[in-house]
C-alpha cells in the first residue's frame, strides 16, 4: 500500500481525461450543471471545444451522447450517479446499450456520498439496475491508483461503461495502477487468510482491510477481495473461494438487493458451498448522517464489518 | 427524380407496405401511410446517402425518432438497395433483424427506436458532432405529433436551438392522431409552431402528403443559427380511404377484403401514371 496522501477519485479523473483529451480530440465530456461537482473545471479550461453543457438535462445528456458517439466521438457523461441511473435508466438501455455507443457514464457523488442531502441524491439502486444492462461494463474505483489504471483502459475502449464514484478523499489500497486494474472482469485478492473472505468493492474496500485488521488481532484470518469490476464479474475466483471457504462477507454501498452481494450470490449459489452474509443498505431511506456515521450505523465500517463475522461464525 | 417520379415512388411503397403488413398480420398502418410521402422525398430526391455510403463520414443522417413507422422505412431502404427486398419476406418472422422499429443490424439504419422521444437528442448529438469537427454533413430526423407530449423531446429542443444547429431539420409528422384519439384531445401539444419558434427554430408549415411542398421545404436554405423544423400537416392511413384520418388505424392490420380493395385502387393509380 503506498503512503501517497488520499486522493479524491474526481479530480484524477479528471487530470487523466485532460491527458487523453489533448491526444485525442475525439474525447469529450458531456456534463449537466455538473462540471464543478464532477471536478471538471480543468477540463473546462484546458480543453473548452471539447466538454459539452447540456444543462440540467440527464436524459438528453445521455441520448446527445449517443448520438455524438455514433458520430465518432468518445464522450464521458458525466452527472450525479442518482439521477444518471434513475433519470436517464431508458436512455442508457436503449442509446447505449441497445444501440451499442461507446458512452461512458460517469456516475459521481454515488452511493451514499451525498448523505445529509437525503434520499433524492442517495444513488443505493443504481449498480442492481447497470448490471441487468447488457453489454454495459459497471465499475467502481476504490483508490487513486486503480481510477488511474481503470481511466486508461476505459480512453481507449470502444465499450460502453458506467463508472460510480464517490466525493470523498479516498486512502490507498494499492501502490500502483498496473496492480490496481489488470483488466475488465479481474478481480484482486488484496489479502490472503484461511478462515473468512470478505468481498468489497469502491469505498468498502478499505473498510474490508481495516476489518480483517481488527479480526486478524482476534485470531480470525481473512481474505480480501476487491472485486474492481462488477461487470463483467470474475465468476472464476468468486467460484474458487466459494469451495474454499465456509463464509463469505460482501460489504457494499448499495441496497441489499441486487447488488454485489447479488452478482456473489448468483455464483456462489450455483458453484460453491459457502454461506453468504451480505452487508449493505437496508430496504429502506438511507440514514441521515455524515458518510462515516451512516456506514458506521449500518455496520458498513470496518468495525461494523468485523463485529458481523465475529458474530455470526462464533 | 422529379416531382412525379417522386409522387408514383410513394404509391409504389405504400403498396408494398400495405402488403408486406397483411403477409405478416402486423404493423404501424396508419403511421407508415401518414409519413410515407416524407420519406420518399428523403431517400429519392433529400438525402446525400446511398447504401454504398453508408458508412461514409460525410453522409447526410436520418434518425426515424417515430420508430413505431418501421414498414414504410425498410420498404423504402429495400427500394433504394440497403438490402435485398426479398428479406422483407422475414418481417417480425422468428429471428428476423426485420422486426416492428429500426434497429441498427439492418443496413441503412442509424440508431435503434421506437421508445419516443430519443430521436431528436440523438440527431442533436449527430449533428452537434457535425459542428465540432467541421463536416457538412446535414441530420434530419422524423417525430409524431403525439410523440411531441414526451419531456425530452422539449430537453432537445432546448438544446438544438441553444447549439444554433442549422444543419439539423426535424420534421412532426402532423396528423393529429394518435392510438387513443386525436392528439388535441389525448395531451394538447399545440401551437407547436410557436412553441419551436420560442425554442429557437426555424419553423416552415407544408401538407406533408404534398410532395411538391415537401420538395420545395428541403430545397429552402437553411436559417444561419436556426434548427428547422418541417411542420408537415399529414393524413393519417393517407391513400387508403377507409383508413384515413381514424386512430383505429394506428396499429390496425386490414381485413383480407380490404387488403383486396386498396390494392386495387394503388394498382389503379399506378396504371393512370404509366
Amino acid at each position: 500500500m503506498s503512503e501517497e496522501k488520499a486522493r479524491k477519485v474526481g479530480e484524477v479523473i479528471c487530470e487523466q481525461l485532460v491527458d487523453a483529451g489533448k491526444n485525442d480530440s475525439d474525447i469529450v465530456v458531456l456534463t449537466s450543471d455538473s462540471r464543478g461537482s464532477g471536478s471538471l473545471v480543468p477540463f473546462a479550461k484546458e480543453l473548452p471545444k471539447q466538454i459539452v453543457e447540456v444543462g440540467i438535462a440527464e436524459q438528453d445528456l445521455v441520448t446527445i451522447s449517443a448520438g455524438l458517439a455514433h458520430s465518432g466521438k468518445r464522450p464521458f457523461a458525466v452527472s450525479p450517479a442518482a439521477f444518471l441511473t434513475m433519470r436517464s435508466i431508458e436512455q442508457v438501455k436503449v442509446d447505449v446499450s441497445y444501440s451499442n455507443t461507446n458512452v461512458k457514464l460517469l456516475g459521481i457523488s454515488g452511493g451514499n456520498s451525498y448523505s445529509v442531502l437525503g434520499s433524492t441524491h442517495h444513488s443505493l439502486q443504481d449498480l442492481a439496475i447497470t448490471r441487468a444492462i447488457p453489454n454495459l461494463e459497471v465499475y467502481m474505483p476504490c483508490d487513486q491508483y486503480q481510477t488511474i489504471g481503470l481511466f486508461k483502459y476505459l480512453v481507449k475502449s470502444d465499450k460502453p461503461a458506467y463508472i460510480r464514484i464517490g466525493k470523498k478523499a479516498l486512502s490507498n489500497c494499492y501502490s500502483n495502477p498496473e496492480e490496481a486494474f489488470v483488466k475488465p472482469g479481474k478481480a484482486n485478492v488484496l489479502r490472503n487468510g484461511k478462515d473468512v473472505a470478505l468481498v468489497a468493492m469502491g469505498e468498502t474496500v478499505p473498510e474490508a482491510l481495516k476489518a480483517a485488521d481488527l479480526l486478524e488481532k482476534e485470531g480470525i484470518k481473512a481474505t480480501v477481495i476487491d472485486l474492481v469490476s462488477l461487470k463483467p464479474l470474475d465468476t472464476e475466483l468468486l467460484s474458487k473461494i466459494s469451495n474454499e471457504f465456509s463464509d463469505i462477507y460482501t460489504i457494499e454501498e448499495h441496497s441489499i438487493y441486487n447488488g454485489i452481494g447479488s452478482a456473489v450470490a448468483e455464483v456462489v449459489a450455483t458453484s460453491g458451498s459457502a454461506k453468504l452474509h451480505i452487508l449493505g443498505f437496508p430496504d429502506a431511506p438511507a440514514i441521515a448522517g455524515t458518510q462515516d456515521e451512516v456506514f458506521g450505523y449500518y455496520g458498513l465500517d470496518g468495525a461494523g464489518i468485523a463485529q458481523n463475522v465475529e458474530k455470526s461464525i462464533s | 427524380m422529379d416531382v412525379e417520379q417522386l409522387e408514383k415512388k410513394a404509391i409504389e411503397m405504400r403498396k408494398a407496405t400495405w402488403e408486406m403488413i397483411y403477409r405478416a398480420k402486423t404493423g404501424h398502418t396508419g403511421s407508415d401511410l401518414s409519413c410515407t410521402d416524407i420519406l420518399v422525398a428523403l431517400y429519392y430526391k433529400v438525402l446525400n446517402q446511398t447504401p454504398e455510403t453508408f458508412k461514409s463520414e460525410n453522409r447526410d443522417r436520418y434518425v426515424q425518432s417515430k420508430g413505431h413507422a418501421v414498414e414504410i422505412l425498410l420498404n423504402v431502404l429495400a427500394d433504394r438497395g440497403y438490402f435485398p427486398k426479398d428479406d422483407l419476406l422475414t418481417y417480425s418472422q422468428f429471428k428476423s433483424p426485420y422486426i416492428g422499429h429500426p434497429n441498427n443490424h439492418i443496413k441503412g439504419i442509424e440508431m435503434n427506436t421506437g421508445s419516443l422521444g430519443h430521436g431528436l437528442a440523438l440527431s442533436v448529438g449527430i449533428a452537434k458532432a457535425a459542428k465540432m469537427d467541421d463536416k457538412d454533413y446535414h441530420t434530419y430526423v422524423l417525430m409524431g405529433d403525439g410523440e411531441q407530449a414526451e419531456g425530452s423531446v422539449w430537453e432537445a429542443a432546448m438544446a438544438a436551438g441553444n447549439f444554433k444547429l442549422d444543419n439539423l431539420t426535424a420534421i412532426i409528422d402532423h396528423n393529429g392522431l394518435q392510438i387513443t384519439g386525436k392528439t388535441k384531445d389525448v395531451m394538447n401539444s399545440e401551437p407547436l409552431k410557436a412553441k419551436y419558434e420560442a425554442f429557437g427554430w426555424n419553423v416552415i408549415e407544408i401538407d406533408g402528403n404534398d410532395m411538391s411542398q415537401l420538395v420545395d421545404a428541403f430545397d429552402m436554405k437553411s436559417v444561419q443559427n436556426k434548427p428547422t423544423l418541417i411542420l408537415a400537416d399529414t393524413v393519417k392511413g393517407c391513400g387508403v380511404s377507409f383508413a384515413e384520418n381514424k386512430a383505429e388505424w394506428h396499429h390496425k392490420v386490414p381485413t383480407e377484403e380490404q387488403y383486396k380493395e386498396a390494392l386495387d385502387v394503388f394498382d389503379k393509380e399506378l396504371e393512370e401514371r404509366k
